[in-house]
């Protein structure tokens, strides 16, 4: 240091006609993950029971926006990607990015890397109040229909997800100073319960309302329809657009939370930001595909293995890669046991838990 | 510039800190040294607005402390605290640069990376900026943390540094260069406050000390005033002599340990 400061004068006369850069990978990540994404909707949409070439996918897209006159492509092949395959990928997308961006930002609020959205509560919540409706639903069913219509159990559980989060939020402020460790053990506490009274639940329920309750709890996207991609849409897209405006906060919060405060972060309204943004996101996917695991926990640190740990780089890659990684699976799901279909949370869990065992060892062995 | 009166910080009835004042103007450098749990940490916590007082004022620049946002601040002070753990693989750059997170809204400037440059060259860790924080030294990484805090006050007209033990972990080369570096500051009417552990560092490079003991001011004035063989015994509770050696510019305060001391 004592020879750098004499060279002072030299270095910054020299400096002025330097240019400084930041190393970003943000562009670089962009690009790859955003073409990795189109490749596998394109992929997706072309796979299944009926499986459609990429040049007739070509054809019935154009053909439908006009830009050709006439197609050669069956008619059955078009009305199968419009009304089933094109919203199932929608939704997949949906899903998988609300997933993605909410592990990316509740990892980093909690400086934690084991947390994701099943730890708050949202995940937990939000099948404990789908399961209730599935045990009413027989005895009660018409006053329910009535009330939400169809899409009862979906309603159901994105407030059963809002609910939990939110008690959890409030317990942590009354049992300690709303610090961040507090509000994980009570997710953790909240989570045990709930999982205990989902538990008595499916003790209870007679075999039909079982299968229902199991095929819930694994989550499948077989459900897919141009309703219920609107009905997810809107509040994934607020998550995809807002949540990007917290990564400088969620970069300094890495420093630890006096050292955040002292730089400008407002720790509590962050916090209240952050979850209901994951909340609202994640519990709008499980309100519509059941619990699908381990996406948001997964896809996160594999962002961060590839391109760093940078918030603003990881919050648009997870989402981006969580989509991907969903795409991918509900093809799966749909094609591995075709005519019938294999619940998605099933696969990505199994596939998931060697790869993630596989990315961990990877950073430990660049770390030494 | 910031001026304390009265303070005191009470938590289930201990009192941490209790009837503190002082008042620090630009230009000075201000030690504050005490014995372990004398409430050094929490008052520079209530200085940099993290703790509330409970009883008590600050003022910053003339306004009072609770009044300010929090993003205010951080354009007006930097602090640089005693824990400082980063697991996740951010560089030294990345790092230093979130110093400079509240002068920008998206993307960093020129003047930005420029001033992230500067900062760690001067706390000589330059060639460490792309390195990954997590695989550095102890001492590297407060230095990077340094770093940090500089590139935060850097343009920051009358600003004030607050320092928790800013030398945690370096060197004997660095801890004195960290020290010229915040007097150099405090000549460009910056205001700091450091807790230092080395009463010759605070004797040699403070214009003022505030001595605590379990909370309370045991004595506060020029370093020469207050760092005596007396108050230093007991504030520390060991015996010290203090010699003025001719090769010396300063005094130099050594343990007054007898041979035969025994460690009861």
């Amino acid at each position: 240091m004592l020879t750098e400061t004499v060279n002072e004068r030299e270095t910054t006369a020299k400096e002025t006609f330097q240019r400084h850069f930041l190393p970003s990978t943000t562009g670089k990540m962009a690009w790859i993950l955003g073409s990795v994404l189109f490749a596998c909707i394109v992929f997706s949409a072309c796979t299944g029971a009926l499986s459609i070439s990429v040049r007739e996918l070509w054809e019935i897209i154009a053909f439908k926006l006009g830009w050709i006159p006439e197609t050669h492509v069956e008619e059955q092949k078009s009305i199968v990607f419009w009304i089933i395959r094109l919203p199932r990928v929608c939704l997949a997308v949906l899903i998988g990015a609300a997933l993605g961006i909410a592990g990316a930002s509740l990892q980093g609020l909690f400086r934690n890397p084991i947390a994701d959205a099943t730890l708050i509560g949202v995940t937990s919540g939000a099948s404990l109040f789908a399961v209730f409706v599935i045990m009413l639903n027989v005895k009660y069913f018409g006053m329910l229909s009535e009330l939400a219509g169809t899409y009862g159990i979906s309603f159901v559980a994105f407030l059963g997800a809002a609910c939990t989060t939110f008690l959890v939020y409030q317990l942590s402020k009354v049992t300690g100073e709303g610090g961040i460790a507090t509000l994980l053990l009570c997710g953790i506490a909240i989570n045990a319960f709930v999982g205990a009274m989902t538990g008595l639940m499916t003790y209870l329920a007679d075999d039909a309302q079982l299968r229902n309750i199991t095929f819930w709890n694994l989550g499948s996207l077989g459900g897919a329809n141009w309703t219920s991609v609107m009905a997810v849409g809107p509040f994934v897209a607020i998550s995809i657009l807002f949540m990007p405006y917290l990564s400088k906060a969620l970069n300094l919060l890495v420093l630890g939370e006096s050292q955040a405060a002292s730089l400008g972060v407002n720790m509590k309204s962050l916090k209240r930001k952050v979850i209901i943004l994951a909340t609202m996101g994640v519990g709008a996917s499980v309100a519509v595909a059941g619990t699908i695991g381990f996406v948001g926990l997964v896809v996160p640190h594999m962002v961060r293995t590839l391109f760093g740990p940078n918030h603003r780089t990881l919050i648009i890659g997870s989402a981006l890669s969580g989509a991907i990684v969903l795409t991918l699976a509900d093809t799966l799901s749909r094609t591995i046991v075709a005519p019938s279909e294999l619940p998605i949370g099933i696969l990505t869990a199994m596939l998931g838990t060697p790869f993630f065992i596989y990315i961990l060892w990877e950073q430990k062995r660049k770390r030494l | 510039m910031i001026e304390v009166r009265n303070a005191g910080f009470e938590i289930r009835g201990r009192k941490l800190v209790d009837n503190v004042s002082f008042s620090v103007h630009p230009g000075e450098f201000w030690a504050i040294i005490g014995a372990n749990g004398a409430g050094k940490s929490t008052l520079i916590k209530l200085l940099s607005a993290e703790q509330a007082l409970t009883s008590g004022s600050v003022h910053f620049h003339g306004r009072d402390l609770r009044k300010y946002k929090l993003k205010e601040l951080a354009k007006k002070r930097a602090v640089l605290s005693q824990q400082n753990n980063i697991t996740l693989s951010f560089t030294s750059q990345e790092i230093v640069l979130m110093g400079r997170y509240p002068f920008y809204e998206s993307d960093p400037t020129q003047r930005d990376l420029a001033i992230v440059d500067l900062c760690l060259k001067k706390v000589g860790i330059g060639h460490l900026k792309s390195r990954l924080y997590p695989t550095l030294s102890g001492g590297e990484q407060q230095r990077v943390q340094l770093a940090r805090a500089l590139a935060q006050a850097w343009e920051i007209e009358n600003g004030l540094l607050l320092l928790d033990e800013p030398t945690t972990g370096m060197d004997l080369l660095h801890q004195y260069e960290t020290f010229r570096l915040a007097k150099e500051l405090s000549r460009k009417n910056f205001a700091v406050i450091a807790v230092i552990h080395d009463l010759n560092q605070a004797l040699q490079y403070a214009d003022h000390v505030l001595m605590l003991k379990s909370g309370r001011t045991h004595a506060i004035g020029t370093p020469e005033n207050v760092l005596t063989e007396q108050s230093i015994h007991e504030a520390f509770g060991l015996p010290v002599q203090i010699i003025q050696h001719d090769l010396t510019p300063y005094p130099v305060i050594v343990p007054h340990v007898a041979p035969s001391f025994n460690i009861p």
